[in-house]
C-alpha cells in the first residue's frame, strides 16, 4: 500500500447560505482545494452528503459535482454514512490512492440544511435510524441523545452543568475562527437558561443548522513535498438500535475505530496534539472523549469542565469550535474536521493554533454512535 | 407511506412481537435475520411482555415531520419484564410527572396520520400502570 498525503484543502464558511446551492458550495470548496494544492489534476471524486435526497430531492451527486467542477470523465460517486459520511468518504479516498487504483482523489463533503424547514431537517437527521421501529416513535436524533444524556447523569451522578460545559468550551475555541458559524463565547448560564430541546438537553447544547462544503485533495505521499501525511483511517460499526446495547453509554464503534487507528498509526493518546470530536450535542462529545480513550468512562464531563480539552489543556479538542460552534453541515462535517487538523499541523490555524501540533485525530460519528470513522494525520 | 410497507409491520407493531433464537434463547425486538448472541439463523416469533420499567426518557419538543400535533410528547427506553428493551412513546402522563424507574404497560394507540387522505398509522405506546 502507498502512503497517502493531503495535497490541498478547501472549505467555505459555515452559515445559512441562502443564495448558494449545493453545487455552488461544493465548487467553492473544491476549487480552493485545487488552488491550495497547486494542481487541479484529479482522477476520482468522492462526494460525502447525508441529506440532499431528502432536503433537495437530489441524488447522483457524484456525476453532478464532477460536471460542476469541470471534471467530466472521472470516476465519481456519493458516500453516505449518516453524519459520519465525511470521515467515511475520506477513508474511501485514502483507500483509492493507497491501493494504486487512483493517483489524485478529491474528497468533498457538502450539505445544505437551510433548504428545509425545522421539521424536515429533524426528519432528515432521524433518517440515520430505523424508520420502522425507531423514527416511528417520533424520536428525533437529539431525542436519542437525550436518552443517553439523562442516563449518564443518573448513573454517574454528573451535574447537567458539567456536561453542558462541552458547549461552552467549543464556543471559546471558535473565537477568531474565520469559517465558524458561531465564533463567539457563550456562558454556562446562558446555555442552562436556553429552552429545552429534548429534556435534559438544552437548545444551546445542540449543533445548529448550517450549510457548507469542505474538500481535500489526496495523492501518494512524496516526502520532499508533502507536509500532511495520513497516518491512519478506520471505520467501524456498532449496535444499530439503542434498545439493543449491553451499555447505552458506550459507543462500541468508536472504541473499535479508535483502537484500529491508534494501532495502525502507531501513536499513543499522549501524542495526539489536536483532537476533533463529533459533538452534535454535548453528551455525544463527552462520550466520544471517553470511547476514543482520552478519559475514563464516567469522567468525560469533569475532564471538559476542569479545562483539560482547552487549547492549552492536556487534549486540545475541537480547536475551531467543533460541531457546536464551527457548525455542522452534516455530510461535510467530517471533512471540516480533517481540514482543521491539517491547518493545525501546518501551523496555519491563526488565533486557533495549538502550539507545536504534530499529530491530530478526527472522529466522525454517524447515527447514535453506530458508525465511527477515525482519521489520524501527522506532519510529514 | 405505501400500504404494503405499513401492513408488513402491523403484526409486530400491533401485538409487540419480536423473535427468540431457538438455539440460545436470546430475544430480539425488532425481529432480525441472525442471532446476535450465537449467530444462528433459526429464530421464531416471540410475544414480548407488555409490562416494564422506564430506563431513561426524554420529552420531544421539536418533533419531526408528521408528529407536530402531538408535541410535546415523551419517548422512553423501557426495559420489559422479560429483559428486552423497547423504544416507545409514553402517553397519558405529563412530562413533569415522568420518573426513571416508573412502571408502564403497553397500549394500542394512533401514531400519526399520513396527510388527509393517507393511512392512519397505529401501533404500541406505553402508559403508566395505575396501581
Ligand atoms: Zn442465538
Amino acid at each position: 500500500m502507498r502512503r497517502v498525503a493531503i495535497a490541498g484543502i478547501g472549505f467555505t464558511k459555515i452559515r445559512e447560505h441562502w443564495s448558494k446551492s449545493l453545487k455552488d458550495l461544493f465548487a467553492e470548496a473544491a476549487l480552493k482545494a485545487f488552488e491550495d494544492a497547486g494542481t487541479d489534476e484529479v482522477d476520482a471524486l468522492y462526494v460525502s452528503n447525508m441529506g440532499a435526497a431528502s432536503l433537495q430531492g437530489q441524488l447522483h451527486l457524484g456525476a453532478m459535482m464532477a460536471d460542476t467542477i469541470g471534471k467530466r470523465g472521472i470516476a465519481a460517486l456519493r458516500v453516505e454514512a449518516a453524519s459520519a459520511s465525511g470521515g467515511a468518504a475520506f477513508r474511501e479516498g485514502v483507500k483509492a490512492v493507497a491501493s494504486g487504483y487512483s493517483d489524485c482523489v478529491l474528497v468533498g463533503g457538502v450539505e445544505k440544511m437551510s433548504d428545509g424547514i425545522p421539521a424536515e431537517v429533524s426528519a432528515t437527521l432521524a433518517m440515520s435510524e430505523d424508520q420502522e421501529y425507531t423514527s416511528y416513535t417520533g424520536v428525533t436524533k437529539i431525542g436519542l441523545n437525550a436518552l443517553i444524556h439523562r442516563h449518564y447523569m443518573e448513573r454517574f451522578g454528573v451535574k447537567a452543568e458539567d456536561i453542558a460545559m462541552f458547549a461552552v468550551r467549543s464556543h471559546e475555541n471558535a473565537v477568531g475562527s474565520p469559517h465558524a458559524q458561531y465564533p463567539f463565547k457563550v456562558s454556562i448560564d446562558r446555555v442552562m437558561a436556553s429552552p429545552m430541546e429534548a429534556d435534559p438537553i438544552h437548545t444551546l447544547e445542540c449543533a445548529g443548522v448550517g450549510d457548507g462544503s469542505a474538500a481535500v485533495l489526496l495523492r501518494p505521499a512524496d516526502e520532499a513535498k508533502d507536509d500532511i501525511i495520513v497516518a491512519a483511517t478506520s471505520l467501524a460499526t456498532g449496535a444499530y438500535y439503542l434498545s439493543d446495547r449491553s451499555d447505552i453509554l458506550t459507543f462500541e464503534a468508536v472504541r473499535q475505530a479508535a483502537t484500529q487507528a491508534f494501532k495502525s498509526a502507531d501513536v499513543s493518546h499522549s501524542e495526539i496534539d489536536v483532537l476533533e470530536v463529533h459533538d452534535d450535542t454535548t453528551i455525544t462529545g463527552v462520550i466520544s472523549l471517553e470511547d476514543l480513550g482520552f478519559v475514563e468512562k464516567g469522567m468525560g464531563a469533569e475532564y471538559v469542565s476542569r479545562g483539560d480539552t482547552t487549547r492549552g489543556g492536556e487534549t486540545p479538542t475541537n480547536t475551531f469550535g467543533g460541531l457546536k460552534a464551527r457548525g455542522n453541515p452534516v455530510g461535510a462535517t467530517g471533512l471540516y474536521q480533517i481540514c482543521e487538523v491539517a491547518l493545525q499541523l501546518r501551523q496555519e490555524a491563526g488565533p486557533c493554533q495549538v502550539e507545536d501540533a504534530n499529530v491530530g485525530l478526527a472522529q466522525s460519528l454517524g447515527g447514535l454512535g453506530s458508525t465511527c470513522a477515525v482519521t489520524i494525520l501527522r506532519r510529514g | 407511506m405505501s400500504v404494503p410497507r405499513y401492513w408488513r409491520e402491523t403484526r409486530y407493531r400491533y401485538r409487540l412481537i419480536g423473535e427468540m433464537c431457538t438455539e440460545c434463547g436470546a430475544i430480539f425486538f425488532p425481529r432480525r435475520a441472525v442471532c446476535l448472541k450465537c449467530g444462528s439463523v433459526e429464530l421464531e416469533e416471540y410475544k414480548l411482555k407488555e409490562i416494564g420499567t422506564v430506563a431513561t426518557w426524554t420529552t420531544i419538543r421539536n418533533p419531526p415531520e408528521g408528529y407536530e400535533k402531538y408535541a410535546p410528547y415523551i419517548v422512553a427506553l423501557v426495559e420489559l419484564d422479560d429483559g428486552v428493551m423497547v423504544l416507545t412513546q409514553v402517553v397519558d402522563i405529563e412530562p413533569e410527572e415522568m420518573k426513571t424507574g416508573m412502571r408502564v404497560e403497553a397500549a394500542f394507540r394512533k401514531v400519526k396520520e399520513d396527510g388527509s387522505s393517507g393511512i392512519i398509522e397505529y401501533g404500541f405506546k406505553f402508559r403508566p400502570i395505575i396501581e
